[in-house]
C-alpha cells in the first residue's frame, strides 16, 4: 500500500548550503499554517544531515525522506 | 508579512536561525523604533549593534561634536570625525553597516521642554547619557509616556544597567530618589574610564533592546546589574517597585517634567565624556 502525501509548499534547495537552506526552510514555514506539509529537495551531505535535525528540534515532524537518483534528498515535513 | 530579499535573508540569517527570534523576530526588529540618548561611550556600541541587527528606525540624540578624547571609547567615531557632530558621525557608520535602516539624528540636548516631543513614538529608549539630571529626566519621561527603556552608566572600571517597563517594574526613581548633588559624583572627564567597559555596558543595553523588541527571554528588570572590570565580578542587585516611589508609586509627587539643577541645557560648552 502506498500513501501519497503531497506537499502544500515546495522548495528546491538543491545547491543551497548550510545554513541558508535552513533559513529558507524557516521562511517557508513562517508563511504556512500549522499542519501543512513542506516538501524540500536537499543536497546530500551536511544539508540532509542538518536540516531535518534542526526542524525536528523546532517541533516539526518529518513525514518521509528518500534519496533520489541524482543523490539529492526529497523530504516531507509537517509544520507544527 | 515582510517579504525578505535574498540579501536580507543572508544579512539576518544568524537571527532567523535562532529558534527564539526566527522570521517573526526579525520582522519585529525591522519594524521597531529605538531612540538612543547620547552618541558617546554607551550610545556608540549600542547604535552599531542595533543598526547591524536591522532595527528599522533608530533615533540618536546628542548635541556634541567629536573630540579627540572621545576616541578612546566612543567606538563609532573615528579620527577623521574630530569636530564633526557626534550624531552625524554615528549615523554614517550605522548606515555603512546597514543601509536597510533609517537613522534619525537630533543635534539637541534633551531637556524637560523637548523630551516628550522627541521620545514620543519610539518603542524603546536606550539611555547612554553621562549625567544624572538627564538620566532622571529620561526615566521620568519614559514613565509618563509608558515607554520601556534601558538605564546605563559607567565610571572608571564600573558599569551599571537596568531595564524599566513603566508601570510594571521598578523605575530608576524607585531606588534612586533624586540626582546626587552636583559634583558629588565625578564625571568620566574627571575620574577616567576604561574604554572597553563602554562596549561591555552599551552592548548589554543593546541586547536588552533586542530582547524587548523580539520578546525573547527575561529582561533585566527589577534588578540592577553592576560589574567591576578590575575583578570582572558581575552582581545583580534585586530591586522592587516602590509604592512610595515619588514618580511611579501610588501617590506620586512628581507629576510633570522638570530639569534638575545643573542641567546641561545651559552648559553646552562643558566637555562631555560618557
Amino acid at each position: 500500500m502506498t500513501t501519497t502525501i503531497t506537499a502544500d509548499v515546495f522548495q528546491d534547495l538543491k545547491g543551497v548550503g548550510c545554513p541558508m537552506n535552513l533559513v529558507k526552510t524557516k521562511v517557508a514555514f513562517s508563511k504556512m499554517k500549522s499542519g501543512q506539509v513542506l516538501g524540500l529537495i536537499l543536497d546530500n551531505g551536511p544539508p540532509i544531515n542538518n536540516v531535518p535535525r534542526s526542524v525536528i528540534r523546532e517541533g516539526h515532524e518529518i513525514l518521509s525522506q528518500e534519496q533520489l537518483d541524482d543523490g539529492t534528498w526529497s523530504v516531507l515535513i509537517r509544520k507544527a | 508579512m515582510i517579504d525578505f530579499t535574498e540579501e536580507q535573508l543572508e544579512r539576518y540569517s544568524r537571527h532567523i536561525l535562532l529558534d527564539d527570534v526566527g522570521v517573526d523576530g526579525q520582522e519585529k526588529l525591522l519594524q521597531a523604533k529605538v531612540l538612543i540618548v547620547g552618541a558617546g561611550g554607551l550610545g556608540c556600541p549600542a547604535a552599531l549593534y542595533l543598526a547591524a541587527a536591522g532595527v528599522g528606525t533608530i533615533g540618536i540624540i546628542d548635541s556634541d561634536i567629536v573630540e579627540i578624547s572621545n576616541l578612546q571609547r566612543q567606538i563609532a567615531h573615528f579620527t577623521k570625525d574630530i569636530n564633526v557632530s557626534k550624531v552625524d558621525s554615528a549615523a554614517e557608520k550605522m548606515q555603512a553597516i546597514n543601509p536597510d535602516i533609517t537613522v534619525k539624528t537630533y543635534k539637541d540636548y534633551l531637556c524637560a521642554e523637548n523630551i516628550t516631543k522627541i521620545i514620543e513614538g519610539y518603542d524603546f529608549v536606550l539611555d547612554g547619557t553621562d549625567n544624572f539630571p538627564t538620566k532622571f529626566l529620561v526615566n521620568d519621561a519614559c514613565v509618563f509616556l509608558g515607554i520601556p527603556f534601558s538605564h546605563g552608566g559607567i565610571l572608571r572600571f564600573n558599569g551599571q544597567t537596568m531595564t524599566v517597563i513603566p508601570g510594571q517594574t521598578a523605575c530608576y526613581r524607585c531606588s534612586f530618589r533624586t540626582p546626587p548633588p552636583p559634583d558629588a559624583v565625578p564625571s568620566c572627564a574627571q575620574a577616567g574610564v576604561l574604554g572597553a567597559i563602554a562596549g561591555m555596558l552599551g552592548t548589554i543595553q543593546a541586547a536588552e533592546a533586542l530582547k524587548y523588541i523580539t520578546g525573547v527571554g527575561e529582561l533585566l528588570t527589577n534588578g540592577l546589574l553592576t560589574f567591576d572590570a578590575r575583578t570582572m565580578a558581575f552582581r545583580k542587585i534585586n530591586l522592587k517597585r516602590q509604592v512610595k516611589c515619588p514618580l511611579c508609586g501610588d501617590n506620586p509627587s512628581i507629576t510633570r517634567l522638570v530639569d534638575a539643577e545643573q542641567s546641561v541645557c545651559e552648559l553646552k560648552t562643558d566637555p562631555v565624556a560618557a
